[in-house]
Order: structure tokens, then sequence, then C-alpha cells
């Protein structure tokens, strides 16, 4: 069994194993890998590669498992930031692999380039980057992420003027990566808080002019486990890859609980 | 192995799953199984918009959107199902709206709508508003509002699952469809799921190419399944390159951008589509604006240090509109090429983008087992299905359409049918197949690696059986294609375990990607001719006596059996069997085809 303290050393059988194009220079990718069928703990390996500076981290991924260690395991779908797969720690920050490239992470003149890899924190890991996504998406479907409304539906379209609609539009940018709620300090140290990703979703339908739900839902969000465990670190608003401002929605959503409107 | 029994099943949660879920799930015990997370599907990542003729802020009507969308796929397309898609667009606009997505609104506060290529005001005369958006994220508020419905009504999910195999059942009267068999990528169980009816919405199989802004899970697989059960697959030679790909990525640009007013123009700045297309210049469709573009390449008129792509210009539209109406077009220029739209233009090439073919159904998403029988109890919906609305080229915007509209036909047929019959019982052993594929596979020792096939397989793809193509092309294709086939058979994975085993699954997706590219290659080699998506520098009119036809390809499977054989190497016998190609009639309703002029 490895420790979590040792570092496998891949090296040897990496560089010649994956096509260096024209261009590519050799970086470290140093994985936290983690299979269930035969470790008892999470270890780290490393994998000499061959990457050019316009690669995607997820393209590394990708060749290291293709051509060096096929049981290397992550998620990936669209690979341009847009379906929410890839989310994981990059050098210790929540980023999705496919939109970090690797010439933003190459060390200054001269030195050698190592890049860390990790699951993002919070969630069960299942193997190696695979984590359970279940109780994010159960905290998703608890602020009820749809559209309230009661009596007769129009015939037509609800008219919703340009203003009322750009209130809402930059929590409506969400991918449910997860990088934002496994960034938050409150959601590593109690599971049981809902977590940004889940405000940002409540927040989507609240200042929603067509929406009639706000009540309900800012009901489930004035529980103990509801907004106000945020203490307001900005973590998830770095952690973002759509650039929403995931902290200034939940301060929204507090404040219409403070004074009670929308 | 784990038994599972529902009234319906529907197979991928995109925008067509989704939205047949929501219809089969108020109507009957419906379970949907997806290989990924629902929400990352890649209904997400479609841009631009969804075309219906609401006349919000000009004046339309849906017979001008059948006529656009007819002509648009070179007359190829099924007129009685384009008139169905073009009169209930508006209903599945509404319908989205009413389920809370935030489209883009008019000052008046309806709906906004966009000029996009090849829909036009009475019938050619010049671009028209007609797709309704969301900004440039159409796709993904489409995705996120039907998850959001699905969550509403309690839809069941199984995420992660890989559906591998669909069973089908002999009665007295014929076949029909029991259930599905799939596979747990957490466990690396196989769940055998039996049901009354099913609906296949798996997508597309973008990754036969190299170049393509299709996600690396479209591997084609419902396609794959139905193929190797000797069912047929129509207008496989149909594939859409679209013209704004990011160059050497593929990252799709919106045809939106160009609704917006952003311009293609070659290394001298000319704009080049005033040339091929005169009226509409760069809002012809996809095909001609595609082919354009290779042309003035081919022709030395690129542009770059390769002179190998063409730019689109969006420098005139300014910061605010890129910002409000394309804001992540813009930052995928930004990210991936660390170029800024407001101030550069931006290099694009065609990338491959969409199937037009698939398997073949009737307007009411019934699957088809010939020219006319249904299976009963088998529907498919979304780019998997071809019923056919896009001929052999699709316009803009009308997948979104097609994904809802028929989506939506689907699920409700689906459910009534499940309504209306019992369960039938499960033939023995039902799994056999993918049980004995997926043994054979985890134990191979070959010496091939799927990277390398996978590698070769859309590097010829690219160079051979792209945007134009030859007889000797073509044969160069396929000869590759069988040559990596054949090779497929000393597959090796090199992940033994049953957790998350995706080097496994991505060696079955594999298999898939190599019957689909054959078929591909194999109907486009038949096709003499050029028409929508399809040119052939060797054929370059438009042969209407002799392909005025949709394609039907059959795998030939040995001794009539009726699915691939557990026994055979990697559970695939005849996985280098034949193709047989049929013809199937295009149905016309009101348009005599015209020369196809913009």
């Amino acid at each position: 069994m490895t420790s979590t303290a040792a570092v496998l050393d891949n090296t040897a059988n990496t560089a010649s194993e994956i096509p260096a194009p024209d261009g590519s220079v050799t970086v470290t990718v140093k994985i936290q890998r983690f299979n269930p069928e035969v470790d008892s703990e999470p270890h780290w390996e490393s994998y000499d590669v061959p990457a050019l500076p316009t690669d995607r981290v997820l393209n590394l991924l990708i060749n290291i498992k293709g051509y060096v260690d096929g049981t290397l395991s992550f998620r990936r779908s669209c690979a341009h930031g847009i379906c929410g797969s890839d989310a994981m720690q990059i050098n210790g920050m929540n980023r999705l692999a496919c939109k970090v490239l690797v010439k933003d992470l190459l060390a200054k003149k001269g030195k050698p380039t190592t890049i860390t890899v990790a699951p993002i924190k919070g969630l069960p890991v299942m193997k190696d980057l695979y984590v359970d996504m279940e109780p994010f998406f159960e905290a998703f479907r608890a602020v009820k992420p749809f559209l309230i409304s009661y009596g007769n539906e129009p015939s037509r379209e609800r008219i919703q003027s340009p203003a009322d609609r750009e209130r809402f539009d930059d929590t409506t940018k969400c991918i449910l990566c997860a990088c934002c709620t496994t960034s938050c300090p409150v959601y590593w140290a109690d599971g049981s808080y809902f977590g940004p990703a889940a405000i940002v979703n409540a927040h989507r339908f609240i200042f929603d002019s067509r929406d009639e739900g706000a009540e309900e839902r800012l009901d489930i969000l004035n529980d103990t486990e509801g907004v106000w465990r945020c203490r307001t670190t900005f973590n998830c608003t770095d952690a973002c890859p759509r650039g929403i401002q995931v902290t200034k929605a939940i301060q929204e959503v507090k404040r219409a609980l403070l004074f009670k409107r929308v | 192995m784990q038994f599972h029994k529902y009234d319906v099943l529907i197979v991928g949660a995109g925008g067509a799953g989704m939205r047949a879920a929501i219809e089969a799930g108020q109507r009957a015990r419906t379970a949907v199984l997806t290989k990924l997370y629902p929400t990352r599907s890649h209904t997400g990542a479609a841009q631009g918009g969804m075309c219906a003729a609401l006349a919000n802020v000009e004046e339309d009507n849906w017979e001008w959107h059948t006529f656009d969308t007819v002509k648009g796929g070179d007359y190829l397309t099924d007129q009685d199902a384009a008139e169905i898609m073009a009169k209930e667009a508006i209903d599945a606009v509404l319908d989205l709206e009413r389920m809370g997505l935030p489209f883009n609104r008019t000052e008046d506060g309806t709906i906004d709508q966009r000029r996009f290529g090849g829909h036009t005001r009475d019938h050619g005369k010049a671009a028209v508003r007609r797709a309704c958006y969301a900004a440039d994220r159409t796709g993904h508020m489409i995705l996120q509002t039907l998850y959001q419905n699905c969550v509403k009504h309690g839809i069941e999910f199984f995420n992660e699952f890989y559906v591998l195999d669909i069973v089908l059942s002999d009665t007295e009267d014929g076949q029909v469809a029991t259930g599905a068999i799939a596979y747990e990528l957490a466990t690396g169980e196989i769940h055998v799921f039996q049901a009354k009816s099913i609906v296949f919405a798996t997508g597309g199989f973008g990754k036969v190419f190299k170049t393509t802004s299709n996600a690396h899970t479209l591997t084609g697989d419902g396609m794959g399944i139905y193929y190797r059960k000797g069912l047929p697959l129509e207008d496989m030679e149909f594939y859409q390159f679209h013209p704004t790909g990011l160059a050497g990525l593929g990252i799709l640009l919106t045809e939106g951008a160009r609704g917006e007013g952003a311009i293609l123009r070659n290394k001298d700045g000319e704009r080049f589509m005033e040339r091929y297309a005169p009226t509409i210049k760069d809002l012809a469709p996809r095909d001609i604006v595609a082919r354009s573009m290779v042309l003035e390449v081919l022709e030395g008129r690129g542009a770059g240090p390769d002179a190998d792509y063409v730019y689109l210009d969006c420098t005139h539209l300014g910061a605010e509109v890129l910002e409000s109406k394309l804001p992540d077009i813009t930052e995928f220029a930004r990210t991936y090429l660390g170029i800024d739209p407001v101030t550069e233009p931006v290099p694009v090439y065609p990338t491959a983008h969409y199937a037009m073919g698939g398997i073949p159904t009737t307007v009411r998403g019934e699957a088809l087992r010939d020219n006319d029988a249904v299976i009963p109890g088998l529907y498919a919906a979304g780019e998997v299905a071809c019923v056919s609305v896009h001929g052999s080229n699709r316009l803009g915007t009308n997948s979104l359409l097609d994904i809802n509209v028929f989506g939506k036909r689907a699920g409700i047929a689906a459910a009534e049918y499940a309504n209306s019959v019992g369960h039938v019982e499960l033939p023995d052993e039902p799994a056999a197949m993918v049980q004995g594929m997926v043994e054979t596979l985890r134990s191979a020792e070959g010496g091939e690696r799927v990277v390398e096939i996978r590698t070769e397989l859309q590097r010829t793809m690219d160079i051979n059986a792209a945007v134009y193509r030859t007889e000797d092309t073509l044969k160069q294709a396929l000869h590759d294609v069988q040559a990596l086939k054949e090779r497929y058979g000393r597959v090796a994975v090199m992940d033994k375990g049953k957790r998350y085993n995706t080097d496994l699954l991505e060696a079955v997706e594999l298999g898939f990607l190599l019957d689909l590219a054959e078929c591909l290659v194999n109907a486009a080699l038949a096709r003499k001719e050029s028409r929508g998506g399809h040119a052939r520098e060797d054929y370059p009119d438009r042969d209407d006596t002799n392909f005025m036809r949709h394609s039907m390809s059959y795998k030939v499977l040995p001794g009539g059996s009726t699915g691939p054989d557990p026994d055979a190497p990697l559970g695939l016998t005849g996985f280098l069997s034949d193709i047989r190609l049929d013809y199937k009639p295009v149905v016309f309703t009101r348009y005599e085809p015209m020369e196809r002029k913009y």
C-alpha cells in the first residue's frame, strides 16, 4: 500500500510514449490518485509529459490516460468550459481542466514546471478525480430550482422587460460544475450547508420577475443550513469558471431575507 | 446483475431525452438512463438560438420556415416532417418560456429574435429575424430549463449508466422492443431494464472527426447499437461542418455572431461570401459557407502563417453587443486563442458539427426497421434520429427545435404506447452480448491502444471525408477505417478494474465510432452527386434523377442473426461485416425541387 506522503515517479516510461509535437515542452503533472479497489487512501503520482503552451490541462490528462496509465479516471465531456464535468483542483485552485492552458502555468524561465491536480474538496472521492456528485445535486434540488407560478398559464409568452430579464442574468450562467461549492470553507467543514451553487440557482428564480415561489424558496434558505452560513470569503466567486458574481448573489439573497422583498 | 422494470425508458439526457422524459414521466412510470449527468449533455453547448415564426419583431410565418428548411436541406428533407416542425416550433418556444427559460427580450417584453443562416422572409427575399435566443447560451438555457423541469416533475434518473444494447423480443406479431442493457460506471455492474417502450436520445457521433465542435462523449452509441442489430441508419453520408470553429481547435463560434452582423473575410480583408451568396451573404446555409471558406483557403486566400483559415470579423459590432449578446464566444476566443474579438478578427475554419442522418423514424418518433415498418415500442429523437427534417443539410437553430418538437412527440407516443400494452417477456439471457463484450475487452491482452486507433480514425476522416470528397479520398478513408477495425480486434485496455472504468468504456465507444465512420464513408462513396452537406468534387452537381432519395445502411449480419455473437472476438461477430445499402423515397408535399441559390 502506498502512503500519502510517497510520490510514485512514472517519469521513466512517460515521455517516450506520448507523441511530442513541435514546440512542446516537458512538464511534470502530479496527480492525486486513489483506486478504491487497491488503495486504502490517496497518494500522489507524477508524470513527465510533453505539452504545448496552448494545451489545456485536460489534454495532458487525456494523454496520460491514453498512453501511460489507462486507469487514470476523470470526468470530461465538452472540453470547452460549458458542460461542467471536469472541475478539479489545479495548483490548489478549483478550475475546469478544459479552461486552464499550460502557458498560464509554466514556471519562470528555465525552471521546471509542475502542475498539481487533485479532486475537488468536500465531496467523497470515488476514484482518482471522480467525486460523488450526489450531495451537490441534492442541495441543488432542495432549493426548488424551477419556475413556480400560480393561476392560469398565459396563451403567449409572459412579458418580461429587458431590465427585469437582466436582473438575474448572471446567475443563469451556472453550469453546476461545483467549483464554487467545493471551494467554500464552510462547505468543507459542514456538508449540510447548501453551498454557493444551490444559492446561485435559488437566486436565478427569486429574482426572476415571472416567478412566484420566492417566499417558499427564501424559507428554505433562511434555514440554519441556508444562506446565513456564508462567511463571505469570496472563494466561490474566484472559483467560478463562468465568471458569476457568486458572493454578490448570496448577499442579494440575504438582503431579500432581511428586508422581505426582492 | 440487477433487474429493473419500467413502462418507459429514455436513453440519453440531452434536450431530446429530457423533453421526452417530461412528457412520458407525467403519463407513465419512466426512467432516464444517461452516461453523463444530465446537465453535462452537449445540448448545453448550442449557442445561437431556436427558430420559430413568432413574428415578434418582423413579419414571418411557419410556411416560410418550412420552405427554408426544405430548401436548406437541398430538397432531401421530408416535407411533411418539416411542416410539422415549423408549425409546432411556435408552441415549442412558448412551452420553454412557460417552463422558465430566460429568453432575451424585446423592448416590449416579448421574446426577442435574431437572424440566422438560411432563414429568410418570403422564400428567400432577405434574412429574417426568426431565432429566439438567450444570449449565446440558448442550448445551455434549454438544457438547464429541461433539467429543472425534470426535477420539478420528479423524473427518475440513472446517471452515469451506459446503455450498450437494446433488447428485442420475438412475438407472434414480430419483433418488439422490450428493454435495454446498461453498464453502471461506478460499479461495473450490468443492469437489465425491462420496459414497454424505449426512446433513444443519445445524440451524435462527431468524434469520428478530429476537428469537431462535439464533446468527447459524442461517440454515436445509440446509432451503433441500432446498427449492430441489423437495423438501418438513414442518410449517414450527410454530415454537417459548421463554418465557424475556432481555427485548429474546432470550438464552436455561433452563427448568431453573423446573425448579429459579423462578417467572414479572407486574408485580403474581402467579404468573400458576397461572391458565393449575393443575396444573404454571410447568412447563407452552413454547407455553402463551409465550402466557400474551404475554397478561399484552397485558392490561396487563406489567412495566417499557413494560410489555412479565414477571419470572422466582429470588430464593428462593438464591445457592448459582444458582451451582452455574444459573451461566451467572446470569452472562448480570448481563452483559447488569446484573441479579443472586440478589437481583432478571429481565425475560424469549418468544424465537424452535426449528423443529419441517424435512426430513421416516423413523425411520431417511431423507429423504422425498413422503409415503412416500425419496431413496436422503439422510438428515437434528436440528433440520433433522422425524421428527416434536415435533409442533406440542417439549418442553424433547427436542431434545438428538432429536439423540442420531436422529443416531445416521442415522449408522448412512447408513453401512450406503453399505456396500451403489457410488458412482453424478455428473451433468455438478455445481457449475454454485453457481458461478453465487457468481459472480453477487460481481459484482452492484444497490443493495440484505443487512443492510437481513435487518433488515426479521426485523422483519416478529417483528411478524406470532410467538407469536400472524391472517389479517391473516400476509398482511402474506407480502406483506413476497415484496417482500423481489424486492429480494433486486438485492442487492449489497461484498466482491468470495475470502478469507474472509463478506459474500458472508451474502447466500447471506439467500436461504435468505427462502425459509424464506415457507414458514413460507404454511403458517401455510393452517392455520386453533390447535395447539401455532401460535396463530391468529382460529381459537383445535384442529380435528382438518381439520388433524390434517402440512403439506408444495413449491417449484413452473419446467418441472419439478430445481433452480435457473444462468443466472437470482442463479442462483436461480423464487426468486419459488409454494409447493404438501400434507398428510401423523399416525401414531397408543397415544394418542387429547384436550383438552390441564395
